[in-house]
């Protein structure tokens, strides 16, 4: 079975000019097949969220070159990455970041809406499957400030599969959350890459987390030095 | 369906801070409501002030003026034709008061397009009669329906009836001022004397109030024909022709046509009346800047909710824009909520605004200069409420504006970091 590349990464190079200019990350290069569950471990500073954020196209202050689903991200409209951020890349943050004036359900349909490719019941339908697919069907119609921690995580999980992503990036996932609700959450990407093959790019500092997943790339002073 | 989810979004955003969008939304309604009430009432007073002389004072006005004959026989002699001839101690002549060929003028200016009405007009110096005393005054005689119809001259007969000069023959309508000197109620007869020493007993039929006391003191009217009669002119006599015309600003521009076509001198409105016009505007102008200044503080007052809003909604707009939403969207969002304040605000204003006018409307206003004004003048027009609406929307826009681009611009990667 030939291997699918998802995401990759070429000889990306990132500084912070303010106040003095740092050196963040130095020609970082790799890639990411379909279906595999990665996650990038390193210490505090050592540029993985910078890395993750380059690689999410929200951050375009960067040199070298970002290839997802086999096109450039270079000189895109901010309107054409924030299209490529709607259908191709599901995110999961440290924090739930759900917008409190929605439902659960509402919350989960937003993606979908904006990407207007199904009709509002269609959307509706498939942000209730993924829910219970997470089991937590039963929240979607509360108001997202009257959930738990690991169920808002869970909600963003859902969020972030809406409009079926071609890859899901997340930035420390379970930082924010208990043992318990550390392992559900392990346990749902588990399940999300080996039944529906989904690929899974994780930044994590939590070395257990990281020793379950399918492969580990470890950053160091802005270099990847083992993967 | 991206709009509808831009507005869906944008309504959440409103009604989960529906205090602020209150306050934003009632100072929008206050200042709407303040620019209508306002606008009308001074409208209304404007047009009041400039009714009680533009109303009953002729556009374009024909007669003849007693003044010295520009044609002294000397220009006349053709062995002076061609040098400056300097005539001293020349006298007025008024041998020519009267207009002449009055019937074929009228009969012409009834023709013309540009003319609404015309009202035939004679004037006499006389002295009214009491007891010892001789007050001198002037009998106007007039046509008492075209009177009416064009300068509103029923609005100032305070009793009786004007068209009771027209039926009832040797009949008069005193001014007030003028009939409490003559102790002259309606149906009194009072004594007339012409500037010949002609004696009259002319019946009142009417008193009418002005506003304008000197006049009052010494203005009164009858027909044409009965001044004719006092005068002992023919009845094709006519000193005055008074116009009105369908464009008032052309007035001046007809009145140089008329002196010319009909050889009389000529006066329009914008001359003799020239400060009323610049009274007016001033006051408008005045409306118009207290109106358009409390719109601007109402902006101000959205332009700090939004960027509250926008504050507060930092991480929201991070977690539209890492979803999917680009900027222009996030710039959509808020634009259409300051709009909607606007839009919701300034209807509101616009009916608080009526009920308000209809408030003025309804306050007790007795004036002696205005005897058929009997509240505050108030005036409706909708081109107030196009003005207010148009700029509520204009205001709320520009206050939108600055936050919607600042949230538009809110880097995603800053706040989820900064977590």
């Amino acid at each position: 079975m030939s291997k699918v590349v998802s995401l990759q990464a070429k000889q990306i190079n990132k500084r912070f000019h303010d106040p003095v200019t740092i050196h963040v990350l130095k020609d970082v290069t790799f890639s990411i097949n379909s279906g595999e569950f990665v996650s990038v471990v390193g210490k505090s500073g050592c540029g993985k969220s910078t890395l993750l954020y380059i690689l999410s196209t929200m951050d375009t202050d960067y040199e070298g070159d970002l290839i997802i689903g086999g096109e450039s991200m270079r000189n895109r409209t901010d309107q054409q990455l924030a299209h490529v951020r709607n259908e191709k890349i599901g995110f999961v943050f440290q924090f739930h970041y759900l917008l409190s004036e929605f439902t659960v359900l509402q919350n989960v349909m937003l993606p979908g809406l904006k990407l207007g490719k199904f009709p509002e019941e269609h959307v509706r339908e498939q942000a209730l499957d993924k829910l219970d697919q997470l089991g937590i069907k039963k929240l979607a119609d509360k108001s997202a400030t009257q959930i738990s921690g690991g169920e808002k995580q869970r909600v963003s999980i859902a969020r972030a599969l809406i409009n079926n992503p071609s890859i899901i990036m997340c930035d420390e996932p379970t930082g924010n959350l208990d043992k318990v609700n550390g392992q559900i959450v392990f346990d749902i990407f588990k399940e999300l890459t080996e039944q529906f093959h989904q690929t899974l790019l994780v930044v994590t500092h939590d070395p257990d987390f990281a020793s379950k997943t399918d492969r580990i790339i470890e950053m160091e002073d802005g270099r990847i030095i083992k993967q | 369906m991206n709009l509808r989810l831009i507005f869906s979004i944008a309504k959440s955003l409103l009604i989960a801070r529906w205090r602020q969008t209150l306050v934003a939304a009632v100072g929008v309604t206050f200042s709407i409501t303040m620019f209508i009430a306002l606008l009308g009432f001074m409208t209304g007073l404007n047009d009041l002030l400039d009714g009680l002389i533009l109303n009953r004072t002729a556009h374009v006005r024909l007669y003849n003026e007693i003044e010295p004959n520009g044609q002294q026989p000397i220009t006349l002699a053709p062995e002076y034709k061609g040098s400056y001839n300097i005539v001293r101690s020349i006298k007025s002549v008024n041998s020519r008061e009267r207009i002449y060929n009055s019937g074929a003028i009228i009969q012409a200016l009834k023709k013309d397009e540009r003319v609404i009405g015309i009202a035939p007009k004679i004037s006499a110096q006389v002295f009214f009669n009491e007891g010892a005393i001789d007050i001198t005054g002037v009998v106007n005689g007039i046509d008492a329906q075209a009177e009416s119809r064009l300068f509103h001259f029923d609005d100032y007969i305070i009793s009786g009836h004007s068209r009771d000069i027209a039926i009832v023959s040797n009949s008069i309508i005193l001014g007030k001022g003028l009939a409490d000197k003559l102790l002259a109620t309606v149906g009194d007869v009072v004594q007339v004397t012409t500037i010949s020493q002609e004696r009259f007993p002319l019946k009142v039929v009417g008193i009418f109030q002005s506003g304008v006391q000197e006049l009052d003191k010494v203005q009164s009217y009858a027909s044409v024909s009965t001044v004719q009669k006092i005068l002992g002119k023919p009845n094709n006599y006519i000193t005055d022709i008074q116009i009105k015309v369908k464009d008032i600003d052309k007035a001046p521009q007809m009145a140089r046509e008329f002196a010319q076509l009909f050889n009389t001198d000529t006066e329009d409105i914008q001359t003799a009346n020239s400060q009323f016009e610049t009274g007016s505007f001033v006051r408008s102008l005045i409306s118009y800047a207290v109106g358009i200044t409390l719109l601007i503080v109402a902006g101000f007052g959205i332009y700090n909710i939004l960027n509250m809003m926008i504050y507060e909604k930092m991480d929201s707009i991070a977690i539209l824009k890492a979803t999917g939403f680009s900027g222009k969207d996030v710039n959509r969002i808020f634009m259409v909520i300051a709009l909607s304040i606007g839009l919701f605000g300034g209807v509101l204003g616009l009916l608080f605004g009526f009920l308000t006018s209809l408030g003025i409307d309804q306050i007790p206003f007795n004036t002696l200069a205005l005897p058929t004004i009997t509240t505050y003048p108030v005036n409706y027009s909708p081109a107030f409420y196009l003005i207010g609406s148009t700029f509520s929307i204009v205001t709320t826009y520009l206050a939108g504006w600055a936050p919607a681009r600042k949230a538009s611009q809110v880097d995603p990667v800053v706040i989820i970091r900064g977590k």
